[in-house]
Order: structure tokens, then sequence, then C-alpha cells
């Protein structure tokens, strides 16, 4: 076994609406910044023993499929690296 | 009938759910989600509240709760269950009902009275109401915005699974009586058997004459708390 941190990013569907990412926005040019548009995201950073990099991957993406996004408004991707600890 | 009114840790609308069904006559408890469902449970409510802090999604911990397991096997025998705001998001991340229940279009959280137009007076939530009735009920909820992707919607529609729908005193369903941006202005859906429903506005809230009167609350919650009245 070995360790990694597998990293499961959570956005909205491409065309779901983020009242927050928008507030956001907002708020920053009201401070004066220039910008198009703004996304945001959840990222988790799982550390795990996995025998390697790929079925670390695939309990990552169950844990996702299962709780961390709703298939509803949610896309998300998982990375797997070296464990960051 | 004796209903079980769920209470997780952070439901805050258990009582007055059971304050409102035993007003209308139904016995009704409160049953701490460790404990599972009882034996003699012939109805569900899942209440309002920020269960779990509302941490990831709001009603994202509740549904993994081994609790909403038993919910979804009583429901799919048939025992009617109703899911209430927060029981409503509880209920959505549980495929209770399709849709996902999220952030406001306006961003913050909204305590208001709403109008409601019932779309389908043929379930036992609303067979105390006429199809097209308009009724006033409180909402009060941060992520109440109903998403659901175009053909899943349309599914729900031909099947007339669309309980209840925003709108003006009027009954006329606009993007100015959409308190949240819901998709379809829809406020409150049935799961696959007529027996389950979830809704973001509050039927508790609007159910004893107590909180009635002039500037409340009315009292048309109790008609569709009377779907365990039976």
């Amino acid at each position: 076994m070995t360790a990694y941190t597998a990293t499961v990013t959570v956005r909205l569907k491409h065309g779901v609406l983020d009242p927050e990412a928008e507030t956001t926005k907002q708020a920053l040019e009201r401070l004066g910044f220039e910008l198009e548009a703004l996304r945001s995201a959840d990222r988790f950073e799982i550390d795990l023993e996995a025998a390697d990099a790929d079925a670390a991957a695939e309990r990552a993406e169950e844990m996702a499929e299962r709780l961390l996004a709703n298939p509803t408004i949610h896309d998300y991707e998982v990375e797997v690296g070296a464990a960051a600890t | 009938m004796t209903v079980a009114v769920i209470r997780f840790g952070g439901s805050n609308c258990d009582r007055d759910a059971v304050a409102a069904l035993e007003h209308l006559g139904v016995d009704a408890e409160i049953v701490w989600h460790e404990d599972g469902l009882p034996e003699e449970t012939d109805g569900v409510v899942v209440p309002g509240g920020f269960s779990y802090g509302d941490y990831l999604r709001a009603g994202a911990m509740a549904a993994r709760a081994p609790m909403m397991a038993e919910v979804r096997d009583a429901a799919e025998a048939g025992v009617p269950v109703l899911g209430v705001c927060n029981g409503a998001q509880i209920g959505a991340e549980s495929g209770l009902v399709p849709g996902a229940f999220t952030t406001n279009r306006s961003a913050r959280f909204q305590c208001e009275h709403v109008h409601l137009r019932v779309e389908t007076a043929d379930t036992p939530f609303t067979r105390a109401f006429d199809e097209g009735e308009v009724l006033s009920l409180p909402i009060a909820h941060g992520e109440g915005r109903f998403e659901i992707t175009d053909d899943a919607l349309a599914d729900l529609e031909s099947d007339d699974r669309v309980l209840f729908r925003y709108c003006d005193a009027d009954g006329n369903v606009t993007n100015a009586a959409n308190p949240n941006g819901s998709k379809g202005n829809v406020a409150g859906v049935l799961g696959e058997r007529g027996t389950v429903a979830v809704l973001m506005p509050h039927p508790e809230r609007a159910t004893l004459p107590d909180v009635s009167g002039p500037n409340g609350a009315g009292t048309d919650g109790a008609g569709v708390l009377a779907a365990f009245d039976q």
C-alpha cells in the first residue's frame, strides 16, 4: 500500500446559476478590480492508502459520486498524486 | 395513525410539526434519527432546520444517515412521507424525489410569505384543495432554488408530479413571483409514488389558528398536513 493524496474538485455544471460567485464577482468589482467572470469550486484533499494510483482514484471517484458531488448540479474531477503530508 | 417526525442534529421545525399535526388530531411523535423508525409508523415527516449545520450542501449529510434508508423503505411500502424545507433538501439529496435545492437566486436567506398554485389535487397532500387553487404559506430558506435538468423537469410535468408552483396572488406563475429562482417556479414535487412529497414552504407554520390572523400565516398548511389525517 502506498500513501496518496486524491484531490476532488467539485464545480457547478455549466449553465447552473451560481449566486455566491456572482456576489463575489460584484464585491471584487466594488474593490476596483476588472474581471469578466468568476467561477467558484469546492476542493477536497483526501489522504488515503491504496495499492496504486488507479485504486486511489477509483475510491475518490466513488466518494464524489456518493457524497461530495450532487450529480444534478455538479461535475467533478479527481487527481491523484503522492501523499501531501 | 402515528406520524414519525424525524429529528436530526440541527432540525428545528420538529416540534412545530408535531404541534400542527396534533392540532389536526393526528398522533405524532419526534423520533431521534439514531433510534430508527418505530414499528408502528403510518407516516413520516422530515422537518425543517439546519441538519448537520448544512455542511457540504443543505441536507447532504442527513440524506446519507441510516435513518433515511429506513424512510426510503417505508416510502416504497406506501407510507406517506413529507419533507419540508430542510426535509425537502434531504429528500432530494436522498433520492426520494428528483432534482436538487440549492442557493437562492438572491444568495440570501429569505423569510417571507409566498403564494403557491396547486398543480395537482390528486395527492394526499393536496386533496383538500382544487387544482389551480392559490395558497399562502411562509418560506424560510437560503437554499431553496429547485434545479433539475430540462428533460427531467419535462418528465415530472408529464407525469403530473409537480405539486406546487410559486405564483402571484392571482395564481399567475411569473418570474416576479418566484422567490428563489426555482426552475419552472417549482416549490414542491412528488416522488415516484404520489404518497411522497417535498416542498420548501412550511405548512406546519400555517396550521395553528394561534399563528394565524390578519398579519399571520393563515391556515392553508392544514390542508397539506391533512394527508396524515386518515
